[in-house]
């Protein structure tokens, strides 16, 4: 008997392996060809044989406005083809981990995925996204939509002209500040007593952290700026490593994956400085700040400018959500001579791109949804909507220049933006780079020196252990 | 006729019973349990055990000698030699011994005070009790806000002006611990006052006849009598403030300015750089921390006993 009990224990132990590992995924082939999921399309779910009016394609993005944005526009695209689309919004925090669970899990949950830039590498290695090269060189999408774009969002790896995706939602920095206290005529004459030069939009980024330090008065309860301070994911590092940029350091070489030399550089070194220094004249408590923190202090009126990602800005251009709403003026992140002379201009890219999930069942359906997405009226349409567009055309034209405040400046960003890593272990890099500078950023310990050298050790690791350097 | 189909339901009885025992009948009725357990429980354990020994990140596609691929004990000695991680044991060993403490104290105290007779007792204890009712998550996130430096209602009401207790990480520490301690305490007291209703009466009646002082009734009567079960709530509180993980993400967030406890390092380490086999490895050295600090308290549990 006891034997009897033994086997079935083994059974249920074989059992339930097979079924971890089914469910983990866990196949020897790296991704199945594209091929294959073609034929389990045709085999499981023939298009032709759906009835019309239960046609549907889920896309999955981020929670926020955008997305609701895209659902209304995805309207007309249900109009045109009778195909629905569902547009499954997870909450930012949990957004990125949230769909490279269900890729880990091969799911089909999913037909596109509107997902991070920086992603791109890891999705595209893992065989996560289908491969549209072929596909964007038919549409032209390389011709009509802005090279950044595409390089950024599209592209991995960077230069190889492989593409995995098309500009979604464009995205970077930008600046938001209040128009009454910058044109303020006792303002602007003791800002210039006391600076020796005019108040006005920052022509540098010395000019701003100047403006930052003249009203940053406490004890009234009003601070110089509003930036990010919070590193749980990647907006502590994305306002980092624009002011690493524009005095003269890099992240790295993303081709050689070298750091030495680079990260701990010189003009890095003044970047990493730069926002200490500038991180004195926040809001208290802004050391968890992120996107709504920084409206949040704009709208209260307690801070003169902020900084935020486009996509967030509409907010700020309505009264309904900003009592300062018709004296909110906006600007692209200004140049800055760097510590070797060089004036530089860079804005660290967000956004999105939408790919094709290799498991979707549905991708003819997809490509479909792509093939409209991409047309310049529908972009037009996206940009009425509160999306923002990388199609050069409908950059250049007046209606997109006059439909919102912030599009001036967003069309200039689009033309200065640049990104973090791309590759598989971006992640890592994130959380480290997050970790090491938040330690002398926000809490004031070490130095930048100390800071960037701590890693470019880890980072050099992190490369070396991932193969990059055999 | 009627005789032949009573021979016949007799009979079968028989050969039911001959055929299903009780205990098979207890078997088949456990085999579910058995089952779920090993499928949820058993195996996972097992599977993280071998992922803890290989080099495996679930975010890469699974091909076997690479991903994963077995290191042997590289995770634990990496875990085991990096000066950063000790940093994190001290900071989690800070957590439990302050929080879990207050709580002790606290939680005994309450229960003691709750010993005198006052008008509308059972009032004040359920309102005592409400705390460790809620949901981890939703108190963190409450008291996220409580605890804004801008406009939470903590420094307002304490009148401490605009001080940072989220993200300073000179404070943040101190700011969970008396979350925990506020949402814990109850529960040290509930047990508490358990072990105090079971004291019986006429020990204290024997020592007021003795003119025994309030103290000497305190350390001869009530500690030893109440000891097994603050023992039991130690052993609890203990477990769960080692591994508390839910309270620190709602107040703090996942932020690298969180305090450097060792779950919010676990997680950021599984889950959001996809270093699984590493994370793995330092559940398991959490798992062994929290065994064999519970085997301590359970040995003297029994000592209590006899």
């Amino acid at each position: 008997m006891k034997k009897a009990w033994l086997w079935l224990v083994v059974l249920v132990i074989g059992i339930s392996m097979i079924a971890a590992f089914s469910l983990n995924g866990c196949k020897k082939e790296v991704a199945p060809a594209e091929e294959e999921v073609a034929e389990e399309v045709e085999e499981e779910a023939p298009a032709e044989e759906v009835v019309e009016g239960e046609q549907f394609i889920t896309i999955h993005w981020a929670q926020w406005q955008p997305a609701d944005a895209l659902e209304e526009l995805s309207k007309d695209f249900t109009a045109e083809t009778g195909i629905g689309v569902i547009v499954e919004q997870t909450p930012w925090e949990t957004f990125v981990q949230k769909y490279n669970t269900e890729m880990i899990a091969r799911s089909d949950a999913w037909d596109i995925i509107v997902g991070d830039s920086q992603d791109i590498g890891n999705m595209a290695v893992n065989g996560h996204y289908v491969d549209l090269t072929d596909w964007i060189i038919e549409h032209e999408v390389d011709k009509s939509f802005t090279p950044a774009s595409l390089t950024y969002y599209a592209e991995y790896p960077k230069g190889a002209g492989k593409y995995y995706a098309v500009p979604c939602e464009g995205d970077a920095l930008g600046w938001a500040y209040r128009k009454d206290l910058f044109e303020d005529p006792d303002n602007m004459a003791a800002f210039k007593a006391e600076y020796g030069y005019e108040l006005g939009v920052p022509k540098d980024w010395d000019m701003l952290k100047d403006i930052a330090e003249f009203f940053h008065d406490p004890d009234n309860d009003f601070y110089g700026v509003a930036i990010y301070g919070d590193n749980g994911y990647d907006s502590l590092a994305m306002f980092a490593e624009q002011v690493i940029w524009v005095y003269g350091g890099e992240l790295g070489d993303y081709a050689t994956m070298q750091v030495d030399g680079l990260l701990n550089s010189d003009g890095a070194i003044k970047g990493l400085e730069y926002y200490r220094e500038l991180f004195q004249f926040v809001p208290p408590g802004f050391g968890d700040a992120f996107y709504v923190a920084t409206n949040d202090a704009f709208t209260a009126g307690i801070v003169p400018m902020a900084t935020n990602y486009f996509a967030f800005f509409p907010a700020l251009s309505n009264p309904a959500t900003n009592p300062y709403a018709d004296v909110t003026g906006y600007f692209a992140c200004p140049p800055q001579v760097g510590v070797d002379g060089v004036e530089r201009q860079f804005s660290a890219l967000g956004g999105q791109g939408a790919s094709i999930v290799t498991y979707s069942k549905k991708q003819d359906l997809s490509y479909q949804w792509l093939e409209w997405f991409v047309r310049e009226d529908v972009q037009m349409e996206w940009v009425k909507l509160g999306g923002y567009t990388c199609h050069a055309g409908v950059l250049e034209s007046e209606e997109f220049l006059n439909a919102a405040p912030y599009n001036p400046a967003f069309k200039v960003t689009m033309e200065i933006f640049k990104d973090w890593w791309a590759c598989p272990e971006y992640d890592i890099l994130l959380r480290t780079f997050s970790e090491e500078i938040a330690r002398y950023v926000i809490a004031g310990e070490g130095t930048a020196e100390s800071t960037l050298n701590s890693l470019t050790e880890i980072w050099t690791g992190i490369f070396q252990e991932a193969g990059y350097y055999d | 006729m009627f005789k032949r189909s009573r021979e016949n339901q007799f009979n079968g009885n028989q050969l039911l019973h001959r055929s299903m025992r009780d205990t098979t009948l207890v078997r088949l009725f456990i085999l579910p349990t058995i089952i779920l357990l090993i499928a949820i429980n058993i195996f996972p354990l097992f599977w993280s055990l071998f992922l803890s020994f290989s080099s495996y990140s679930a975010k890469a596609a699974t091909e076997w000698g690479k991903n994963p691929e077995m290191v042997g004990g590289l995770n634990y000695s990496r875990i085991l030699t990096d000066p950063r991680i000790w940093t994190k044991f001290i900071t989690t060993a800070k957590y439990v011994v302050m929080s879990v403490g207050g709580e002790m104290i606290l939680g005994f105290g309450l229960a003691l005070l709750l010993q005198l007779k006052f008008k509308g007792k059972g009032f004040v204890t359920t309102l005592l009790i409400l705390p460790m009712t809620m949901s981890p998550v939703i108190v963190g996130l409450m008291w996220r806000l409580f605890y804004n430096p801008n406009w939470g209602m903590f420094n307002y009401l304490l009148g401490l002006g605009k001080i940072d207790w989220i993200s300073d990480p000179a404070r943040n520490l101190y700011s969970i611990v008396l979350v925990d301690i506020w949402m814990w305490t109850p529960f040290v007291m509930l047990l508490s006052i358990a072990g105090l209703s079971a004291i019986p009466k006429y020990l204290y009646e024997a020592a007021e006849i003795d003119r025994a002082s309030w103290w000497f009734k305190f350390t001869r009567i009530t500690l030893p009598m109440v000891y097994p079960l603050l023992l039991v709530a130690l052993i609890f509180r203990t477990m769960e403030a080692f591994k508390i993980f839910d309270l620190p993400m709602g107040i703090t967030g996942r932020g690298a300015m969180a305090p450097p406890l060792l779950s919010m390092y676990l997680y950021n380490t599984a889950f959001v750089t996809w270093k699984t086999s590493y994370g793995a490895s330092l559940g398991y050295i959490m798992l062994i921390v929290i065994i064999a600090i519970t085997s301590l308290f359970i040995k003297y549990l029994n000592k209590a006993k006899t």
